[in-house]
């Protein structure tokens, strides 16, 4: 294990300065994120326009550098995407976290997939994947509108 | 006292963790178990193993009769008047649900109230909470103080004529707190209330004297003692065992079973259905020795000059800050670094072999009181040293170091 894989700079950067951090103007989705094991809480708003497209996403929420980063991260690369292909998305990183070995997707270029790669690092630490898929998890959640908490205990 | 003498006893430390040595401070939640319990469970089930009570062949007696010597020991351990006041559960969680349940059956009535405090684990808050789902009982919270404290006139303030009864922790799990029990069941007692102390966190650490205390219901999980898992006390003054209901029914715990009628077994056997955790019942007696045999004064002697040391120098680590501050403070630490979430900070002192907790510790009341989500903590057993605590704050510096923190 090397924990310079785990707390690569651009984590530590994203876990300290957290992008589209606050509840975005007009958000029509939302949903809660809980991992009851350490009591990180997130909440993701979703501005989703006519033709399902992911106009604005935002969170608010508090956790470790790994879940902070890792939600940053995603609200980036999700932003302005379709909702089918920010479901590709989702997918893709929910199985390099938990299977691949890289991130496989045709709707994320090559910096954007060394960001998201800079996340499996985490791999090596079991204890810690569900801080990285916390807000994936509670994407989907808000995008289905199903206003359910997302508790990570009742995820595989 | 030879510290490193003792810490030989324990086969885990000659484990190494990251490929470093283990350095343990989660005794909090659960210690370390030494030779002696484990050759004990071992023998028990090679060469001794029978149920208990039932029997009466040859391995069934000895086996019963080891079972019982567990029971007196604890009874002189925690200084019971009769070793029949002291119950074996699954853990403390069922000692204090076991209060809980027939105690609010024949007690708690709608507007009742049950009085805890903010310090509490969840497991001496959710059992209570079952009989404001089920009865309407009200549970109060006593607050706390800055430091940790419990705030006695509040408390008090907070004491009606609903008030039923009082459960509150001996120590707590995230501050440290020494809770001055003695003070809190006077007070309880000149209004008559019944007085439950969760004794999870105080067991392995401070004198237990439940005749001086006076309390009513005293609740322990062995796993924390030095002992196994699957395996707590409670102890109850003779008068609320004879009087409250049985908790569990099934095998052991009757005395006549008809068709239209069942009678129950005297106390302690009316709170032991079905077959109880037999070889830790044994092999616990090996933790009553080991402590006895190091002496509770040392004990605490030890984990204080151990804790004074470890906050001495946590203080001067920057961006360490230490929650709570009580008026008497056992060996619980929980802090947390300014920039570095708990958990960042369990993983990367855990590379150094440093096992510490990260989290709510099971009290999020304490955590939602205090401000905070999670906090680190580290807790010491007699097994730690000065080289325990060296390694935790060289592995906090690393915390730092990682985090680009200055």
């Amino acid at each position: 294990m090397d924990l310079k894989e785990l707390y690569q700079d651009i984590i530590l950067e994203h876990g300290k300065s957290p992008r589209n951090f606050g509840k975005c103007e007009g958000y029509n989705h939302q949903a809660k994120g809980h991992n009851p094991l350490c009591g990180d809480q997130i909440q993701i708003y979703l501005k989703v326009n006519n033709e399902k497209k992911v106009e604005d996403l935002t969170f608010e929420g508090s956790g470790c550098a790994i879940s902070m980063a890792s939600t940053s991260i995603m609200t980036e690369l999700v932003k302005g995407k379709s909702f089918s292909i920010a479901k590709n998305i989702i997918n893709a990183f929910l199985d390099m976290i938990k299977n691949a070995p890289d991130i496989k997707s045709s709707d994320l270029n090559e910096d954007q997939k060394t960001k998201i790669m800079s996340l499996s690092g985490v791999k090596q630490y079991p204890m810690r994947v569900k801080c990285a898929t916390l807000a994936w998890h509670t994407l989907t959640s808000a995008m289905e509108g199903k206003g359910e908490e997302v508790n990570t205990e009742a995820i595989d | 006292m030879d510290i490193s003498e003792i810490k030989s006893q324990f086969p885990i430390f000659s484990n190494k963790v990251n490929g470093k040595p283990l350095v343990y401070l989660d005794s909090s939640n659960s210690s370390q178990k030494p030779i002696s319990v484990l050759k004990t469970l071992d023998n028990f089930y090679k060469n001794e193993f029978s149920n208990v009570g039932r029997s009466i062949h040859s391995l069934a007696v000895n086996a019963t009769n080891k079972f019982e010597e567990t029971r007196t020991s604890i009874k002189t351990f925690i200084n019971a008047d009769s070793k029949n006041e002291i119950i074996f559960t699954k853990n403390a969680t069922e000692s204090i649900n076991l209060v809980a349940t027939t105690f609010g059956q024949q007690n708690i009535q709608k507007g009742d109230e049950i009085l805890i405090t903010e310090l509490e684990h969840h497991s001496n808050y959710v059992p209570w909470h079952y009989l404001r789902e089920t009865k309407g009982a009200i549970i109060k919270f006593a607050p706390i103080n800055e430091d940790g404290d419990i705030i006695i006139d509040k408390f008090k303030e907070l004491i009606t004529k609903k008030t039923k009864i009082i459960a509150v922790t001996h120590l707590s799990n995230v501050t440290g707190t020494i809770v001055p029990i003695k003070e809190i069941v006077e007070i309880a007692h000149k209004k008559n209330i019944p007085v439950l102390v969760d004794g999870c966190q105080s067991a392995p650490h401070i004198k237990i004297d439940v005749k001086d205390l006076d309390c009513d219901f005293y609740a322990i999980s062995c796993h924390k003692v030095y002992g196994p898992t699957g395996l707590g006390i409670l102890y109850a003054k003779k008068k609320w065992l004879e009087k409250l209901p049985p908790y569990i029914g099934g095998g052991g715990m009757i005395s006549e079973v008809k068709k239209d009628k069942i009678t129950y077994a005297p106390v302690p056997e009316k709170y032991e259905a079905g077959t109880m955790p037999t070889a830790e019942v044994v092999a616990f007696n090996e933790s009553i020795k080991f402590m006895q045999s190091i002496g509770i004064k040392n004990i605490m002697n030890h984990e204080k000059e151990l804790t004074d040391y470890a906050l001495e120098k946590l203080k001067k680590i920057n961006s360490v800050n230490i929650i709570g501050n009580p008026k008497n403070k056992a060996g619980v630490i929980s802090f947390t670094i300014k920039g570095v979430h708990p958990h960042d900070i369990s993983t990367i002192v855990d590379e150094e072999g440093v096992a510490i907790r990260a989290g709510h510790h099971c009290c999020q009341i304490l955590h939602q009181r205090l401000g905070l989500a999670a906090t680190a903590r580290a807790s010491f057993g007699i097994y730690n040293n000065h080289e325990d605590i060296d390694i935790l704050c060289k592995s906090i510096e690393k915390c730092r170091k990682v985090f680009n923190l200055k």
